[in-house]
Parts: C-alpha cells; sequence; structure tokens
C-alpha cells in the first residue's frame, strides 16, 4: 500500500495545482489586479513543460499501471501545454472584450488540459473515461462561458447533448468490453485478446465497435460530425481554438494507445469500418467546406477534412501508421491554432465579422496578420515547404508503402480539392477591399505573440522536420 | 443458432426493434387531434386558473445543482469507510487529498456566493 | 438466479428507450434525462459483468460514472438556463442562431 509512485502523475497535478491556484486567486483579487492571472496560469504551463522536458525518456507508472509516463504520454502533454499556452495568450484580450469571467476561464482551460495530459496517460479504461470528462465537462463549460452572446450558450447546448450522447456510447463499448475480457486495464485486455485468439464473446466486438463509434464523435468523423460546425462557430473564437487543437490532439492520443495499439488484434474487424470513416470523412468535409460563407465555418468542416487524413494514419496500423500521426498532429496544432487566432484579431462582437467578406483588404491593412493567415491557408492546403505539406506527405506515404493506395489518392485528391476554398481567403485578403477592421497590435500585443508563435511553429516544422519527425519516433516506440 | 455471434445479433436485433418500435407506436397512436380544450391543463373539473407554469427563483436551480454535486462525492467515502482499517494512513491521507479538492470548491462556491438567497 | 443474458438485454433495452429519448423528444430536461438513462443502462450492465465475473472492477467503475453523470447532469442544466435565458424555450428545434 505505501509504495505508491506519484511520478507519472506530476505533469497532471502540475496543470491541476495551477488550476486550483488560478481559482482561488480568482476570489480573492480585485477587478482590476485580474490581469496577472494568465500570467500565473502561464507560469504553471512553463513549470509543467520544464518537468515533461525533465522526464523525458522515463518509462514508469502508477497506481497499478492504471496512468503511464512514456514518451507518448509527454510528447502529447506537450502539445497540449503548447496549445493551452497559445489559447491563454491569444485569449487575454478578447475575454476583457466580451467581458468573459477572467478567473474562471484560465481554470477551465487548465482542467481541460489536466483531463487531456491524463487522457494520453490512460492505460486504464476508466481512468481513460474520467480523463475525457474532466476534458469534456471543462470545454463544454469553456464554449458556453460567453453567455451574453446567444450564439455561445446555443452552441454549448449543442455540444453538451453531442458530446454526452458520445459518451454514453463509450461508455457502453467500454462496459462490454469489460465483460468479454473480465477487466478494464488495457495491458490485461491486449493479453487476453492475445492468448485467446478468436474465442471471443461476441459482445467484445460490439463493444469495440461502439467505442469506435464513440472515438469518431469526439474527433467529429463523418457521419458523427454533424455537432462541429456549429460548435466550433458559437464557440468563442479562442475556445475554438482550442477545441480544434488540443481536443482533437487528446482524442486522437486516445484512439492511438487503446484502439490502434493496445486492441491491435482485434484490427480486422474494424479495419473496413474505418476504412470508409477515413474517405468519407475527408470527402464531405472538403465538399462541405467550400460552400461555407463564413471563414469560421469553413474552418471547422476544414478540420473534419484533417481529421479525415489522421483517420488515414490509423487505417494505416500501427507499424507505418504511428509516426505520421504523432508529426501530423504536431504540425495541425501549430496551423490551425494560428488560423482561428487570425479570426479572434478580427472578432469581438455579438456579430463576429468572420465571413470572407470580412477579410478582404485585411493584406493591406494589417500586413502581419494578412502574412500569417497566408502563411496558415498555404499550410493547411497543404504546400511545400511548410508544416501542413509535411504533416501530409508522411502520412500518405506510409499508405502507400503499406499497401493502401486507394487511400492516398483520395487523399491526394482532396488536398487539391481543398486548396479552392483556402486561396479564397488569400485572394479576399489581398485582391479585395472594404472589409472589416482588425486589431492593431498595440490593441492585443499577446494575440500578435502568439499568432507569432504559431507562424515560426508552422514554418520550423515544414523546413527543418527531421528533429520533430524523430521526436515523434521515439514517442510513438515508447508505447509498450 | 451456435454462431458464437448469434447472442449478439440478438442484441442489435432487440435495441434494433425497440427503437423502431417505440418510434412508430409515438407516430401511430400517438394523439393527433389537438383543440384547445384538451391542451387545457386539468384541475379536478374546474376550469383552469391563472397560469400552471409558476417560473421558479433561478436560485433553486442553482442550489439544487450545488446539492447534486456534493451529495454523490459521498458515495466515494463508503469503500473508505468499509476498508478504514487495512488502508491505514495511505487511506487518511488520500481521502484528505479527496477532501480537500471539496473543501477548495466549497470555498470558491461560498465566495462567489452561491449560497445566499438574495 | 437469473442468467446474465437476460440482464444484458434488459439494458440494451434501457439504452435504446434513452438513445430514442434523446432523438426524439422537444424538451431540453427530457433529452437530459434520456442522456441519464443511457448512463444508467451502462451502470447496469457493469453491476451484471461484475456480479458474473466475480470481479470487482465493474462496481468501482459505476461509482464513478454516477460521480460524473452527476456533474455531466450539472454542467448541463447550467448550460439550459444559460440558454432559456437568451430563447424563452426549451425546444431544441427553436435552437436556429447557428443552423444545424
Amino acid at each position: 500500500m505505501t509504495d505508491v509512485n506519484l511520478v507519472p502523475l506530476l505533469p497532471a497535478t502540475q496543470v491541476l495545482l495551477t488550476a486550483l491556484v488560478v481559482l482561488l486567486l480568482d476570489l480573492f483579487y480585485q477587478e482590476g489586479e485580474k490581469g496577472l492571472l494568465a500570467w500565473v496560469s502561464l507560469l504553471g504551463l512553463a513549470l509543467c513543460a520544464g518537468e515533461t522536458l525533465f522526464l523525458w525518456g522515463s518509462q514508469e507508472s502508477a497506481f497499478g499501471d492504471a496512468v503511464m509516463l512514456d514518451n507518448f504520454a509527454l510528447f502529447f502533454t506537450q502539445i497540449f501545454l503548447g496549445a493551452a499556452a497559445l489559447t491563454i495568450l491569444s485569449s487575454v484580450h478578447y475575454i476583457r472584450q466580451a467581458e468573459i469571467h477572467e478567473g474562471e476561464f484560465y481554470a477551465l482551460v487548465l482542467f481541460a488540459t489536466t483531463g487531456m495530459i491524463l487522457m494520453a496517460a490512460a492505460k486504464d479504461l476508466i481512468v481513460f473515461f474520467l480523463a475525457l470528462e474532466t476534458m469534456s465537462i471543462a470545454v463544454y463549460i469553456l464554449t458556453g462561458i460567453w453567455r451574453a452572446s446567444g450564439r455561445s450558450s446555443e452552441a454549448a447546448m449543442k455540444y453538451f447533448l453531442m458530446g454526452a450522447f458520445a459518451t454514453g456510447f463509450l461508455l457502453y463499448g467500454i462496459a462490454l468490453i469489460y465483460g468479454a475480457t473480465g477487466s478494464t486495464h488495457l495491458n490485461e485486455i491486449s493479453n487476453y485478446l492475445i492468448e485467446s485468439p478468436e474465442d471471443w464473446p461476441p459482445y467484445l466486438i460490439g463493444g469495440a465497435l461502439l467505442l469506435l463509434v464513440g472515438f469518431a464523435f469526439k474527433v467529429g468523423a463523418v457521419p458523427f460530425h454533424f455537432w462541429v460546425p456549429d460548435v466550433y462557430e458559437g464557440a468563442p473564437t479562442p475556445v475554438t481554438g482550442f477545441m480544434s487543437v488540443a481536443v482533437k490532439a487528446a482524442a486522437f492520443a486516445a484512439w492511438a494507445r487503446i484502439l490502434m495499439h493496445q486492441l491491435a488484434p482485434l484490427d480486422s474487424d474494424w479495419a473496413f469500418p474505418l476504412w470508409v470513416l477515413a474517405i468519407i470523412t475527408m470527402t464531405l468535409g472538403n465538399l462541405l467546406a467550400i460552400s461555407q460563407a463564413s471563414v469560421k465555418r469553413m474552418l471547422a468542416y476544414s478540420s473534419i477534412a484533417h481529421a479525415g487524413y489522421l483517420l488515414v494514419a490509423l487505417v494505416v496500423g500501427e507499424e507505418w501508421g504511428g509516426l505520421p500521426l504523432l508529426f501530423y498532429l504536431l504540425t495541425y496544432a501549430f496551423m490551425a491554432f494560428g488560423a482561428f487566432a487570425v479570426i479572434t484579431a478580427l472578432a469581438e462582437t455579438e456579430q463576429s465579422p468572420e465571413d470572407y467578406r470580412d477579410f478582404s483588404g485585411l493584406g493591406f491593412k494589417h500586413p502581419f496578420l494578412g502574412m500569417a493567415m497566408t502563411l496558415f491557408m498555404l499550410s493547411l492546403a497543404g504546400f511545400p515547404p511548410l508544416a501542413g505539406f509535411a504533416g501530409k506527405f508522411y502520412v500518405f506515404r506510409s499508405a502507400v508503402l503499406s499497401g493502401h493506395l486507394a487511400l492516398a489518392i483520395i487523399g491526394v485528391l482532396n488536398s487539391l480539392l481543398s486548396v479552392i476554398y483556402y486561396l479564397r481567403v488569400i485572394v479576399a485578403m489581398y485582391m479585395e477591399e472594404g472589409g472589416a477592421e482588425g486589431k492593431s497590435f498595440r490593441q492585443a500585443p499577446y494575440l500578435y505573440i502568439a499568432i507569432g508563435l504559431a507562424a515560426l511553429g508552422t514554418l520550423y516544422l515544414g523546413i527543418l522536420p527531421a528533429r520533430a519527425l524523430e521526436w515523434s519516433r521515439v514517442a510513438f516506440l515508447s508505447l509498450d | 443458432m451456435d454462431h458464437p455471434y448469434f447472442p449478439l445479433l440478438v442484441l442489435f436485433a432487440i435495441a434494433g426493434v425497440v427503437v423502431v418500435a417505440l418510434l412508430t407506436l409515438a407516430q401511430s397512436i400517438g394523439p393527433k387531434s389537438i383543440s384547445p380544450v384538451k391542451a387545457d391543463p386539468f384541475e379536478s373539473g374546474n376550469p383552469p386558473r391563472g397560469d400552471a407554469r409558476i417560473r421558479f427563483s433561478v436560485r433553486f436551480y442553482l442550489v439544487a445543482m450545488l446539492f447534486l454535486i456534493f451529495d454523490l462525492e459521498v458515495v466515494f467515502l463508503y469503500p473508505w469507510a468499509i476498508l478504514f482499517r487495512r488502508l491505514g494512513w495511505f487511506g487518511v491521507i488520500e481521502m484528505g487529498i479527496f477532501l480537500a479538492l471539496l473543501l477548495i470548491g466549497f470555498i470558491y462556491v461560498w465566495k462567489k456566493g452561491a449560497l445566499e438567497w438574495d | 438466479m437469473v442468467p446474465l443474458n437476460h440482464y444484458l438485454i434488459l439494458s440494451a433495452a434501457i439504452f435504446a428507450i434513452g438513445v430514442v429519448g434523446v432523438v426524439i423528444r422537444r424538451n431540453l430536461i427530457v433529452v437530459l434525462m434520456s442522456i441519464e438513462l443511457m448512463l444508467n443502462a451502462v451502470n447496469l450492465t457493469f453491476i451484471a459483468f461484475s456480479r458474473f465475473l466475480g470481479s470487482m472492477e465493474g462496481q468501482v467503475v459505476v461509482f464513478f460514472v454516477m460521480a460524473v453523470a452527476a456533474a455531466e447532469a450539472v454542467v448541463g442544466l447550467a448550460i439550459i438556463i444559460s440558454v432559456f435565458r437568451h430563447r424563452q424555450s426549451l425546444d431544441p428545434q427553436e435552437m436556429q442562431l447557428l443552423k444545424w
């Protein structure tokens, strides 16, 4: 009872404690002092980032192997920390403008991050479920935190209903798997699967498919995607960026660890559904993105399409798909976050300026925002030498090498299709006039810093991907 | 019948049948003719007086929500209480951490004024 | 003793009723209740398996699921109140600010 190893919980505890400190400080600070809360949060995140660097390479588990701290968990922890830090930086100005409570906002971002960190480290389906809910509940509230905005409340409602609905399926899947294998612990489940091949009770496959449906809901794969555009459009823009980057990365992290790695013996049972899911998600996401008038909504559909590319890596399987999956999530984090941050720079009222025409002339009015948005759009479309190109290159390469030629071809065609709507933004920014006013650097310096960091990341990962690739490889290989 | 997946098929078939049956039942035998008289609330034969929907103060919801959360956390005290001796100091410290987290929540609720009725 | 399959069929039926409720009901509170019904059907499955496998894990899960369900219900109610303030209606069909 006494040999409790708490080291694997260190990153999650660090973030959780920061969240609690922020929450308590918020109670005792006067109105004018609350700007400090952002810095307290960032300090906590920075400390945690230091810990992940220090712990890099460790392979420790806690609570009877229920939580596993390996490079895989640390890799994703770093993505979540980065996303949370950028979100906080980009929302300092926004939430003051929208009159959102500062303490609660930062604390909720940190609570969600805690859940994500545990999600990537979960080795037990119960821990996974609890971590998922810690993240989801915090994000439901974040979606609706702009209470003065009807759209924000409505988006929160829709997200909550769909999320809780999906949770039901996920949990039912866990229950059936538990019944079939007699354990919720992933190692024991996979031992069972390996030791008694083909002698499985029927509800095992049912449970696995329900788990698949639950995950598909959470990452927003077609046909479980219908909540994504509404929620992304209605949520406060910094929260949308956080959702599209961190929540998606967390869901894929758990997917990779649980379905792709630990439940690998079931591969043959869901290979086909997953294959279909990948193709329709890519195609429908891109087709629907073309017809949108709002850039924010277009980015929501684009995020569905990108989930499709990530599904390709999952179809390809552990041997080839692991590294591309991790690397793609890393590249996607920078470019998608950047794109939403630029919209944050435009939006501040209930009638948020986020249509294509609002971007007209942005390239001349705010050269920095125009340049950054151009960079993010080109990267999302997959132009070399940017991060998006490198990410897609490795995903499609793995598909070809593992013999999924059809998937690779459909993926590349989809990429070409996506150029249409990404370029429309650039055309609007540089070839049209009028449009909305953006915030200047002086009005929102931290937002500009966040955009600059995202742009740097996009450039760096595109031009010099070698180190990040090595990093992703080491991380994926640490799964045992 | 002996196929190993047969019970699964039965499971899904029953789930499917229940869904379809309930949907069609609701469609087919659900009331269709809605007249103003029918839509009136039934108050023991008297003509209804006033609006049946009295707006409750939103405070009730708040208190209910707080009660729900704090009440359910007690669930975790039961297993601890049963294994109190076996767990020893480890259990005490664990429970201390758990209750400390709850206490922070309580302080938050208190300071925010959610417990004031006015 | 009641065989395991009976429990599984019962919980599958309750789960299905919950799913139907979420899909067809027109009042957010009832939709929330249907979601709770789904979670409780899952709890029943866990308990049944736990009993028949002779393992405690299933029972422990149920504790956690109950706590999570309560947290979810609270957040759901809070969101419903916030929506109601804007729209004065609890019909999800009337949520048209964002097209579904």
